[in-house]
């Protein structure tokens, strides 16, 4: 079965996100009020071959723990969808 | 004791050390590529260096790929039988993605690659990277990074203060360790630390492009005759 996650990397809500707070800071040269935060993390596709959805979501599980993540100053989530096509 | 220097993809302060290990340092060394899982004979009481650069890329994160380079298994295993380890600058990321060193390399708070001279405090002579400086004189070494905002959470910072495993502190030429001296936002001025076993050393800055006196400036070479076992003279550097 091919399966598509979709994975979100975020920087801990605690620590400072230097990208996002600049790109905060300078909304009001798009004359845009009202913006109180932005926070930039990273958005990951990956497409996979998996018997079944729980052995595509251990592989998500493992990638994201091991290597797409750093779970010291990052956080991830997900979303899993068999691919028909 | 005899130095190996890897070379991953991406890599570009490995002839600088290379230079100063062999020429500079009189030592024996030999190049290491990413890809061998070889270690060239180097086995305990040697050094293996992890140079500055852009391994990968830099791509997802500094440091997270090359972590999972063939030769990173050989260089935990020297590590855990008592083998020294190096980590400048990329080579610092890389031992923190790997797990050899607590803690984390993040974006610099000014989102900006900083590339200038800083000031080094010595926050211990206990270990074998920095038993031959003196801590009362701040060493003036050059950093070149962008993701070198060092962070640890509060266990992970009692844990490094309580085993004297802060090696250097971002201060002022006087050695005050005081926020103006921060450079990139780094948890309490941290600059360079090693682990618990203390074989294992990390740095933002550079050493190796500071140990000639052609350089003008020969304050890292204290760090190399240091592991060497090599006593300074006073006022040397």
């Amino acid at each position: 079965m091919k399966y598509l996650a979709e994975i979100d990397i975020m920087p801990h809500k605690e620590l400072l996100d230097p990208q996002g707070k600049t790109v905060s800071n300078n909304m009001k040269n798009l004359n845009l009020s009202g913006v109180t935060d932005v926070r930039i993390g990273k958005h990951i596709k990956m497409e996979m071959e998996a018997e079944n959805e729980a052995a595509a979501r251990e592989k998500v599980e493992i990638a994201c723990k091991k290597l797409l993540a750093n779970l010291i100053m990052e956080t991830y989530s997900y979303k899993l969808q068999e691919r028909t096509d | 004791m005899k130095f190996g220097v890897v070379v991953f993809p991406g890599s570009n302060c490995d002839d600088d050390m290379l230079h100063v290990l062999g020429k500079v340092m009189q030592a024996e060394v030999v190049e290491l590529w990413h890809k061998d899982t070889d270690l060239k004979g180097l086995g305990k009481g040697d050094c293996i260096v992890l140079p500055g650069g852009f391994s990968y890329g830099d791509y997802l994160r500094a440091g997270a790929i090359a972590r999972f380079s063939p030769i990173m298994k050989s260089i935990e295993a020297f590590a855990n039988s008592g083998g020294y380890l190096l980590g400048i600058c990329n080579g610092f990321q890389i031992l923190c993605e790997a797990g050899l060193l607590p803690g984390v390399l993040m974006r610099n708070d000014k989102q900006r690659f900083i590339c200038k001279n800083v000031y080094l405090k010595t926050a211990t002579t206990n270990s074998a990277l920095t038993r031959s400086l003196d801590p009362k004189q701040a060493l003036k070494i050059p950093i070149a990074h962008a993701e070198g905002r060092y962070f640890t959470d509060a266990e992970g910072l009692a844990e490094l203060k309580a085993n004297d495993q802060i090696l250097f502190y971002y201060s002022t030429e006087n050695g005050d360790i005081v926020p103006e001296a921060n450079p990139n936002g780094s948890l309490e001025n941290i600059a360079g630390i090693c682990n618990k076993t203390r074989n294992v050393f990390g740095m933002m800055p550079h050493p190796e492009r500071a140990a000639e006196s052609i350089l003008g400036n020969q304050d890292g070479f204290g760090l190399f005759a240091s592991l060497l076992g090599q006593k300074l003279a006073k006022n040397a550097v």
